[in-house]
């Protein structure tokens, strides 16, 4: 296990780095360096160069770079907010972000595993239909549809909902917008789960188990859902990836002052500083997410957890 | 001698639907288990001899119905005798009277068939805590007993571990030891071998074979090996596209076989005489349940078949109180014949063995 | 067990030897249908699937001729024309789609037709309505369409072109390469797309060009996977062991022997990969950066049409629909064919 967990972490910071990597060449390429003045002398541009580092090795100015990105020095907004620290803009956003995001992915695989063991254990039911057709349409329509069809009907039409997020609102402010986001999260869990499950449950440990005259949350919990989960946990990263390309969406559609609606701003306004920065704070918590999943994957599954540590894990 | 009934089956006949129409996997089967004896269930693959065990055990998978028949059981509950249908029996009843505590099982495949993520000492305390509520401790020193009942060393290490640090050999033997946790009457092994190397074939054969003697419990024993018959035996019934197509005890199918079905078996199976190229298998495939068949499913592949196999297919016919084959070569109007020249010669043999090692 | 004879038998005839040399040893022989006529057996008993290709068919066939039939074009703005309400023949003497709409205001709502009010207005049909810059809606909605069905073409030939080949050469040539190969797939994996597809477009310039782009870089890990997955099952069995033995060079095991093989694979996994494709333009456009006006894709349409989201619903609903309807068909469709061809495999 030990060595397992060493492999993911140094994947991850591996992937990180070329990421990292990707974003100094972008930032390179990029046009519109703040040094592109017109106004500037070639003389006074060379000051400005030499006093922000920018003639050191490449190099030297990547693992500045580096060192800038972990340490939360993402540089200056260039037009979302003249001046202002990228970092100040992420402080007050990311954690509305992270909380609208916790939300649907709690409310999303908490709905989501019900049906899913639902339907798997009425295999071939009604009940299995209905959420069979239910996770098709969770999947296959984006959340933004969701976002807009929930912001049109219960926000405006009958006015239950606050339309557009206020702090006043509380928690409420984020019950559409966690809603809209949950619907695909609950989709394709339900799904996975199902087809998980059905196939755990169709397996000759669950008949020896049955046989041992164990039945009901005993064999579903302890047995079928333990071993269903170690595949269902991997849908994590991509469920976290769609929610944050869903986030970009809804927290626009619904105003929510969070880093995917900064993310539409800066993109179109070009605040590249602000796109790069996001861009890191994203792929971090990405990887940050795979190798958490990683990682519960190993505890789940003895096969990983006992492994000896000179074979490969 | 009277012997106690402890299982008797009638007329049990399963259909399975699939996407592909319904599967007559078991068309009527009648099985009689008695007490301390052991009961071989022999047939090709697909014949329905694990169906059959799964409707007893009530592990059916969801799209097999059971179209018609009786599962007798009769067990001793306070020093009373009852007889239950278990086919009356809700699901849920199975699991808390009859599985694991009466009737246990064995599955084919160790490697598959525990649970990869809990310890083994788990998995066999479980059934003694379920049907028991046995203290964890007690239960747990059980389970150490079982585990060196079934010939595993080191037992209180072995508790800890988990099934995927185990050999195939070990596993089955684990799952035996979990089979017999909460003492059950019966046992089904279901091709209990058919996974595992030669050696270790023979010691589980030989520790299944021991535990029948120290325990006195009733044993069906499936396999499609008559070597193994031979060995585990007292009744043999051998099935043939969800039916019984013979039944008798191990020493008449071995030196009086009736059906030609049976025969075929007998001469698949090698012995040291025989030339391992000739080894005739029976030709052909067995026929697919998802068709509806009319007379013997057995006769395409039947050399002796006769003109009436096309069109009915033969009843069980009686040939002695323990013996009965269903083929119209026993019929009254059946023409003569004689066993293949093969067989005679092979069962010559065998009787040989016999007055030499003196086995009976 | 049945003893009675239910038909008189005749002992002669019937209880003599068949002969084995009479008896068939052929087992049944069931008809052997083609791949495809199979194919088609199985998907057709699928209701979901087949509800997805005839409505793909039809989204097809609209996205084809809808342009062209409205009689207006899709960057037309027809001055006076501005945010009318659906209007369709026939169906407005029911009382629908007749060009009304409730707007409300501040002194509460308000009812008004505004074919009624501009000249000429008695002849003028739009079936969807109109935007807010008076350009139709049913052109630019189907226009729209086209950029999603060929956003679906690209992912099609992506998954083939680069997730197919990628995968069977790192499972088939395994080792060094292979673990070269997955290390860097992992890492292209360990970026989340939405970060890949942004900074791609903000380099580039937001188009069609970008966009076709960025679904190439991202749209071919899965079927990677699955490709690469079935080639290392399939590379050791003996049909390819026999022809290599042959001598036959690696492209032509590759392509002729084990690509048919796992072509139903690779089928179901393109299709799952269409509605993620038409889902990253649609993001992009809403957004901001995809395809500039006054092209229409469905994304930007929807993303023009929300800020009318409160005053005329009716702009936003033809793309939201024809978009839902698009991803779900494609869905149905893809798990129709996992259902018929291979209803072990998982998507990844
Ligand atoms: N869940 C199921 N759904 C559909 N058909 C099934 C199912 N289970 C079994 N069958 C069919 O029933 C028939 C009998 O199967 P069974 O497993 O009893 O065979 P078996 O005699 O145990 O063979 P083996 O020696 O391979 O274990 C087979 O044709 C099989 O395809
Ligand atoms: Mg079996």
């Amino acid at each position: 296990m030990k060595k397992y967990v060493l492999k993911r972490v140094l994947m991850s910071v591996v992937t990180l780095m070329v990421i990292v990597l990707v974003l100094f060449t972008l930032m390179q390429l990029l046009p519109g360096s703040p040094f592109n003045d017109e106004r500037l002398s070639i003389e006074q541009q060379q000051v400005l160069m030499t006093k922000y580092g920018l003639n050191d090795p490449i190099p030297v100015q990547f693992f500045r770079y580096v060192k800038n990105m972990l340490t939360g020095d993402f540089g200056k907004s260039y037009t979302i907010s003249k001046d202002t620290d990228v970092s100040l803009l992420l402080q007050n956003r990311l954690p509305i972000s992270l909380l609208l995001g916790g939300i649907s992915i709690a409310l999303g695989s908490v709905v989501g595993l019900f049906l899913g063991i639902a339907a798997a254990l009425k295999h071939n039911s009604l009940l299995d239909s209905a959420a069979t057709f239910l996770s098709v349409v969770g999947v296959s329509i984006p959340s933004y549809v969701f976002a807009l069809g929930l912001s049109y009907y219960f926000g405006f039409q009958l006015g239950w909902f606050p339309m557009l997020y206020s702090v006043s609102d509380g928690l409420l402010a984020f019950a559409l917008p966690a809603v809209a986001l949950s619907m695909t999260v609950m989709a394709t869990v339900a799904r996975f789960t199902r087809t998980e499950m059905i196939e755990v449950l169709s397996s000759d440990y669950i008949q020896l188990v049955e046989s041992k005259g164990v039945s009901g949350g005993h064999l579903i919990f302890k047995h079928a859902l333990r071993n269903a989960s170690i595949s269902i946990i991997t849908i994590l990263g991509p469920l976290v990836v769609s929610l944050m390309t869903g986030s970009l969406v809804v927290e626009k559609i619904f105003s929510i002052p969070g880093i995917g609606q900064l993310m539409v701003q800066a993109i179109q306004s070009n605040d590249y500083n602000v796109i790069l920065a996001l861009a890191f704070v994203y792929s971090a918590l990405y990887i940050f997410v795979m190798l958490g999943v990683d990682i519960m994957y190993g505890v789940l599954d003895p096969r990983i957890r006992l492994a000896k540590e000179d074979s490969n894990g | 001698m009277t012997k106690e009934k402890i299982l008797e089956v009638r007329d049990l006949a399963i259909t399975f639907k699939t996407s592909a129409g319904s599967v007559r996997a078991v068309r009527g089967v009648d099985l009689d288990l008695f007490k301390g004896e052991t009961l071989a269930i022999v047939g090709e693959s697909g014949s329905g001899k694990s169906v059959t065990t799964k409707a007893i055990m009530g592990i059916l998978s969801n799209n097999g119905t059971i179209e018609s028949g009786t599962i007798l059981y009769t067990y001793e509950d306070k020093s009373e005798k009852v007889t239950k249908n278990l086919l009356d029996l809700s699901k849920k009843q199975m699991r808390k009277t009859i599985n694991g505590k009466h009737i246990a099982m064995i599955f084919q495949d160790p490697m598959t068939s525990l649970d990869p993520t809990m310890s083994v000492g788990n998995q066999i305390i479980e059934g003694m805590r379920t049907h028991y509520n046995t203290k964890k401790k007690e239960a747990q020193e059980k389970a150490i007993e079982l585990l060196r009942l079934v010939g595993i060393t080191d037992p209180e290490a072995r508790m800890k571990n988990y099934p995927h640090q185990l050999s195939g050999g070990m596993r089955q033997r684990i799952v035996i030891a979990i089979a017999l946790a909460c003492d059950p009457d019966v046992l089904i092994c279901d091709e209990p071998t058919t996974a595992l190397d030669v050696t270790i074939q023979a010691k589980i054969l030989e520790l299944i074979h021991d535990i029948q003697v120290k325990t006195g419990i009733s044993v069906i024993y499936i396999t499609h090996d008559l070597g193994v018959v031979a060995k585990v035996a007292d009744y043999v019934n051998v099935m043939y596209a969800g039916k019984i197509v013979e039944k008798a005890t191990v020493n008449e199918i071995f030196y009086e076989p009736k059906h030609p079905y049976t025969w075929g078996l007998l001469l698949a199976m090698p012995d040291l005489e025989t030339n391992p190229d000739k080894l005739v298998s029976i030709p052909g495939n067995p026929p697919n349940m998802a068709h509806e068949m009319e007379g013997d499913p057995f006769y395409p592949r039947n050399p002796y078949a006769l003109h009436i196999d096309k069109k009915k297919e033969p009843p069980l016919i009686k040939v002695s109180e323990t013996h009965a084959a269903a083929t119209w070569l026993l019929s009254e109007k059946g023409p003569e014949y004689s066993l293949p020249i093969e067989l005679q010669q092979r069962i010559e043999r065998m009787r040989e063995e016999d007055r030499v090692y003196g086995t009976e | 067990m049945d003893k009675t004879l239910d038909h008189p038998i005749n002992p002669i005839d019937d209880f003599t030897f068949i002969g084995a040399d009479n008896i068939s040893q052929i087992d049944e022989v069931y008809e052997e249908d083609s791949f495809w006529k199979q194919l088609v057996k199985r998907v057709m008993k699928n209701k979901g699937s087949i509800f997805g290709f005839i409505s793909i068919t039809l989204i097809i066939f609209m996205a084809l001729i809808g342009p062209m039939i409205s009689g207006y074009e899709f960057d037309e703005q027809v001055a006076g024309h501005e945010s009318m309400a659906p209007r369709i023949p026939i169906l407005e003497n029911f009382g629908i789609f007749d060009g009304t709409e409730t707007l409300k205001t501040s002194t509460g709502e308000l009812e008004v037709n505004k074919y009624e009010v501009i000249e000429g207005g008695e002849e003028v049909y739009h079936w969807f309505g109109t935007d807010v810059l008076g350009r139709d809606l049913f052109t630019r909605t189907w226009e729209g369409t086209r950029i999603s069905l060929y956003i679906a073409l690209v992912a099609v030939v992506v998954d083939v072109l680069i997730g197919m080949t990628y995968g069977m050469v790192s499972g088939y040539y395994g080792g060094r390469i292979d673990n070269i190969m997955q290390r860097s797939v992992e890492v292209l994996n360990g970026i989340p797309n939405l970060v890949v597809v942004t900074l791609l477009i903000i380099i580039l310039k937001p188009g069609l060009m970008s966009i076709t782009l960025a679904i190439a870089i991202t749209g071919w890990i899965g079927m990677s996977r699955v490709a690469r997955a079935s080639m290392l099952k399939l590379k050791e069995s003996e049909y390819v062991l026999a022809a290599r033995t042959m001598g036959a060079k690696d492209l032509t095991i590759m392509y002729k022997e084990i690509l048919p093989n796992i072509f139903s694979q690779l089928l179901i996994m393109s299709m799952f990969s269409i509605p993620n494709a038409i889902f990253t333009e649609a993001f992009l456009a809403f957004v901001g950066i995809g395809i500039p006006v006054p092209m229409a894709s469905l994304g930007s349409l929807i993303s023009e049409n929300f800020k009318s989201l409160t005053t005329h619903f009716y702009m936003i609903v033809p793309p939201v629909v024809v978009l839902a309807l698009l991803m779900l068909s494609f869905n149905l469709l893809a798990d129709g064919l996992r259902d018929a061809l291979d209803p072990t495999m998982k998507e990844v």
